[in-house]
Parts: C-alpha cells; structure tokens; sequence
C-alpha cells in the first residue's frame, strides 16, 4: 500500500497579489524538489493552472500527493528546503483552527480525485483520526494481512 | 531494557569508550576500528560493543568493510551504529518532555510562532561565546565539519521536533543563530537524520 496526503490552506490575499508573491515563485521550485524526492509517487496536477482546480473556494489551496511510506513523506516535508516555506506560512496563509492535512493508504497505482482527498478530511475533521483518515501525529500503520483479508 | 539499565551499560570505562567512538563516527563502525580506536583487544571489543547492542544502545548489521568484492573477499563484517531509541534517567523522576510538548502545542493554537522564536533567540544570545561549535557540542548537538560548514549530527530536541517540526525546528534555528552572533552564518538545511541547523564563518573582509 502506498500513503496519500492532502493539504490545505487557506489564501490571505489572491494569488496575483503582491503578498502572495514569493510564495507563488516557490511553487515551481518546490514542486519540482517533491517530484525529485526518494518516495514520491505521484500529485495531483493542473494542466494549465499553477495549483490545482477545485470547487472548495477560490482561496482554498490544495496540495494532494500520493508517497511509499510515512518516512518518505516526513523527509520531503520536514527534512528538506521545504521546511523554510512552512516556516513561512503565516505570510501566505491564515491560520486554520481544524486540521489541514490528512493521510490514507491507498492501494499502488490509485490515485486520489480532489473530491475524494476533500472528502478524508472532513472524515478527519469530523471523527477524529481513524484508520481511513488520520495525522503525522496519530498515524495509522497499515493494518495486518489478516484484517484486509477479513 | 529500561533506561536505567540502558545507561548503567555505560558505567565500563572500556565499553563508554567504545559507545562514544562509535556514534562520534556517525556511520556504521566495525569491531577491527572500534577497537584500534580505543586502544584494547578486538574480542574483548567485540564483547563490550555486543553489550552495547543488548543494552539497546547500539544496533548492529552486515557491510563489507574492504573494497574487493567477489571470490575471496570475505563475509560482509558485522557493523555497529548508534540504536534510534533515546534514554533518560532522571532521580528523582522529571518529565519536562511531556510539559514541553504542551507547552509547543499552546504555542501553535495561540499563533506565537514568532513570539516563541524571539524567545529562543533571546535565550541564544544570552548564552553566547567566541566558541559557538564548542558550546553545542557541549549541548548535544554533536558538530562536525564538512568542507567549511558545520553541521550537527544530533538534535537534542529530537522527540519535540517530531510532534512539532515546523515551531521546534525554527526556535531551534533561532537559537543557535542567538548563540552564534554575527559571525557566523547560520541556516537552515535540513537532512534526514540530522538536526536541521548548519553553521559557516563568515570571513571577515
């Protein structure tokens, strides 16, 4: 099994917006640093636009990606360049009172809709974290052979 | 083993010698160089670096310590490394780490990032010396150098900087940028494994 994730965020100011323009050249960069990590399986792509489409609201950003494990993961995350852009997530986004991120297994070679990521976190946000939806912090190991199979 | 245990391993003067060369290494280190290093016998190594193992202060594997591969170059030699657990003994028993960890998620649900930042950078500078890479090695943070920049094997916040990556690691950041002064600079360049801080003198023109 592999280990999808979802994020979000919620804008401070249009994309377009003097505020939002360091993040806004951090994109390509960061992205390409995602794809070039060890463990990076796959993310949810635009065409055309530089951040993904969706019908959550025009300041709602998504990020949603799908990875080997738990450690892969962590180390783009937290162990990379990427952490300096976290840091720096109060100038771009506001702050969110219910979790932002979520994570599932998903089986090799499935690939997460927006509306189907959109839908774990609200589990999330909804249950607590569970087996189908959970945290870094409350993190669900895969289940035995034996449960899947029963 | 608990930790108490853990640590009184550590009471052989031989078998501390041994612990501190091989994580001081920070690569897998095999019975031969251990025990050139501490200047005694290889078995009586080899037997001191398996109680280390037991302990659960070091972990083992196999790794061929020679170039030559192929017919006659021998078995993969068995190899040690620092084991992933931390121990802490505490008499009488403390449990600052658990405070800790409430107290960084208070500072996240109040959004004072920042504030905590100011903090730790106050807290940098009042400790700091003309020495900056010695006082973290006495901190724990185990520098070493790579061609001109000083890196840190170890994070001493490593638990809290799990639960907590993104506030830990940018006080720590500001902390040692507070204990190192203008002389040096300090940033950010995180690695699996390794705390997240590097440092470089800036040469003065």
């Amino acid at each position: 099994m592999h280990l999808a994730e979802l994020n979000v965020a919620r804008l401070l100011a249009p994309l377009d917006a003097p505020q939002l323009a360091s993040f806004v050249a951090a994109l390509d960069p960061v992205n390409a640093m995602a794809e070039a990590a060890p463990g990076f399986l796959w993310r949810l792509k635009d065409e055309v636009a530089p951040t993904v489409r969706h019908d959550y609201g025009d300041d709602l950003l998504i990020n949603c990606s799908v990875w080997e494990s738990r450690e892969a993961l962590w180390n783009f995350t937290y162990r990379t360049s990427h952490l300096a852009f976290l840091q720096r997530r109060r100038e771009w986004f506001s702050r969110m009172a219910e979790p932002f991120m979520v994570m599932w297994w998903v089986p090799p070679g499935s690939f997460p809709t927006a509306a189907q990521a959109m839908a774990r976190l609200e589990r999330l946000r909804a249950e607590g974290p569970g087996p189908e939806a959970f945290t870094f912090r409350s993190f669900y190991e895969l289940p035995a052979e034996a449960e899947v199979s029963g | 083993m608990n930790d108490d245990e853990a640590v009184a391993a550590l009471g052989d003067p031989v078998r501390r010698d041994l612990y501190r060369f091989v994580v001081g290494q920070g690569r897998p280190v095999g019975r031969g160089e251990a025990a050139e290093a501490v200047g005694v016998q290889r078995t009586l190594a080899a037997f001191h670096l398996d109680k280390l193992v037991d302990a659960g202060l070091l972990e083992t594997g196999f790794q061929r310590l020679t170039e030559r591969t192929g017919p006659g170059s021998g078995r993969p030699a068995k190899v040690y490394h620092r084991a992933k657990g931390e121990h802490q003994v505490s008499l009488p028993p403390r449990d600052y780490r658990l405070m800790a960890g409430l107290l960084a998620d208070t500072v996240e649900r109040l959004g004072g990032e920042e504030t905590a930042e100011a903090v730790a950078r106050d807290a940098g500078e009042r400790a700091r010396t003309d020495d900056p890479v010695g006082a973290l090695e006495r901190r724990g943070y185990e520098p070493y150098e790579d061609g001109g920049v000083v890196h840190l094997r170890n994070c001493p916040f490593h638990m809290l900087a799990d639960e907590q990556p993104v506030l830990v690691c940018a006080m720590n950041l500001a902390l040692c940028q507070g204990l190192a002064g203008p002389g040096y600079e300090v940033r950010l360049d995180p690695r699996p494994g390794e705390c997240c801080v590097t440092l470089s003198k800036i040469n003065e023109i």
